[in-house]
């Protein structure tokens, strides 16, 4: 241990839990602390990886579990039930970000904890800096609202990218239109649902229904023949004049995720700045793996940095929207790209 | 768009979700497929969510007309 200390000044790596992290790696041993029976072993590449958070009450931590887009099975709430009534002080708490976390672990309970908990595949989460679980709202799957299937992003995203070492905290949430009940727009990345509404005389009736629909007065009805006049520039994507129109005159021209990135909350907070609209599934993908190969590289030897602060710095916005555009291809990149941009609170 | 005649009216211009919602599938309800309910709402939220959440399970708004007071008058063909 003593030489990987000296190792790492050396070489004055500031993103050093890397380094950390292979050296402990090798390390399981079996915890036996005077007054406390041995409770197997603890594996503390696990620990390392986070999730297991110190409580201000000696020897007690909060175990927070993975659950992608705020989703339960039965069968893992069975297994984190009863993981509760043998390790935890009997009390479950809801994270912020849709994470169960059990409360009051004895850490020297850890090993066992994690092993009943894969008994019904359930994971525990991370914390640090790295890559967190992605949350989610309902998305279409349940929602009315719903236009892109969060849940189903929330899953395979959390799959793919989960984990990955970031200079600071990488999180992503993903709500499935632009009410944006999960906070998407103050996410390091975020995805909103979005519909591009495309309308066709022939079949309109000029009843007005989609004027009565749309609260963004982006539809204002022609005052003699009823039909929509559409003001794109106030229009936010979100399909209530489709679902709404009785005769089908309008329809989804383009419909999928609008990429914001560069947010977050906290003692700084910074709002997101869109980079990307109407993407698939697909290219959602492409783009957050691009976004987080981008972050990494372009994170060297910075520090304790979060997405947002480094693309606010000289020339880094355009390094990242050329590697976008590597992933994505140009033509969904959106028009006039800001900055993410400080929020101002008073202190 | 041709005049259906309607086999059953309501009128909850007094209403708003859920409740606009609610006694318009009750309505529905008493009606058969192909069937016809005739409704008076508000403009504005109850407008928007009853087109919105009707046609969402599948039944036809077959005539929208603006009353003079600014509600709205529809004719909804259950599972139309
Ligand atoms: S963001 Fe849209 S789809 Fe998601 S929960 Fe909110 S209203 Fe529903
Ligand atoms: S998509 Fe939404 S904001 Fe845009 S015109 Fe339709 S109702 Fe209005
Ligand atoms: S809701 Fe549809 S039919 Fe009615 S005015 Fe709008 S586009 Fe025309």
């Amino acid at each position: 241990m003593g030489d990987t200390v000296t190792k790492k000044k050396k070489l004055k790596i500031s993103v050093d839990h890397n380094l950390e992290e292979r050296t402990i790696k090798r390390i399981e041993v079996n915890a036996e602390v005077s007054g406390k029976k041995p409770v197997g072993k603890i594996n503390f590449a696990e620990l390392r990886a986070g999730g297991f958070i110190k409580q201000r009450q000696k020897d007690k931590f909060t175990v927070r579990l993975k659950c992608p887009g705020g989703s339960m099975t039965l069968d893992r709430l069975k297994k984190i039930v009863e993981a509760v009534e043998q390790f935890g002080g009997g009390q479950l708490h809801l994270s912020t970000r849709q994470s169960m976390e059990i409360l009051h672990v004895d850490y020297h309970n850890f090993g066992p904890l994690v092993e009943m908990l894969k008994e019904s595949s359930q994971e525990v989460a991370s914390c640090g800096p790295r890559v967190r679980v992605p949350n989610a709202c309902g998305g279409c799957s349940y929602n009315p609202n719903g236009i892109t299937d969060t849940q189903k992003m929330a899953e395979t995203v959390n799959e793919k990218f989960f984990g990955m070492r970031t200079n600071h905290k990488f999180k992503m949430s993903f709500s499935g239109c632009p009410h944006d009940c999960i906070h998407a727009a103050s996410a390091d990345l975020g995805l909103i649902g979005a519909v591009w509404p495309v309308w066709e005389e022939a079949s309109c009736t000029g009843c007005t229904i989609c004027a009565s629909a749309c609260t963004e007065g982006a539809i204002e009805s022609h005052p003699e023949t009823g039909k929509p006049v559409f003001d794109a520039d106030k229009c936010l994507y979100c399909d209530d004049c489709v679902r709404a129109c009785p005769t089908s005159s309008w329809t989804a021209g383009k419909s999928g995720h609008n990429l914001r990135v560069g947010g977050h909350h906290g003692r700084h907070p910074v709002n997101s700045t869109i980079a990307a609209r109407f993407l698939s599934d697909e290219e959602a993908e492409a783009a957050i793996g691009a976004t987080i190969a981008w972050y990494q590289k372009a994170g060297e030897g910075k520090g304790r940095i979060r997405l947002g602060n480094l693309l606010m710095q000289e020339g880094q916005m355009e390094s990242y929207l050329e590697a976008l555009t590597e992933a994505i291809g140009p033509e969904k990149l959106a028009e006039d790209i800001q900055r993410p941009h400080k929020i101002t609170i008073r202190r | 768009m041709a005049e259906l005649a309607a086999d059953k009216f309501i009128d909850i211009s007094g209403e708003v979700c859920p409740m606009s919602f609610v006694l318009t599938k009750l309505a529905l309800d008493e009606l058969e497929d192909g069937q016809v309910l005739e409704l008076i709402c508000q403009a504005g939220d109850p407008v928007r969510n009853i087109s919105i959440q009707l046609k969402d399970e599948g039944h036809m708004i077959v005539s929208v007309k603006k009353e003079a007071d600014g509600n709205f008058r529809l004719k909804i063909k259950k599972n139309g």
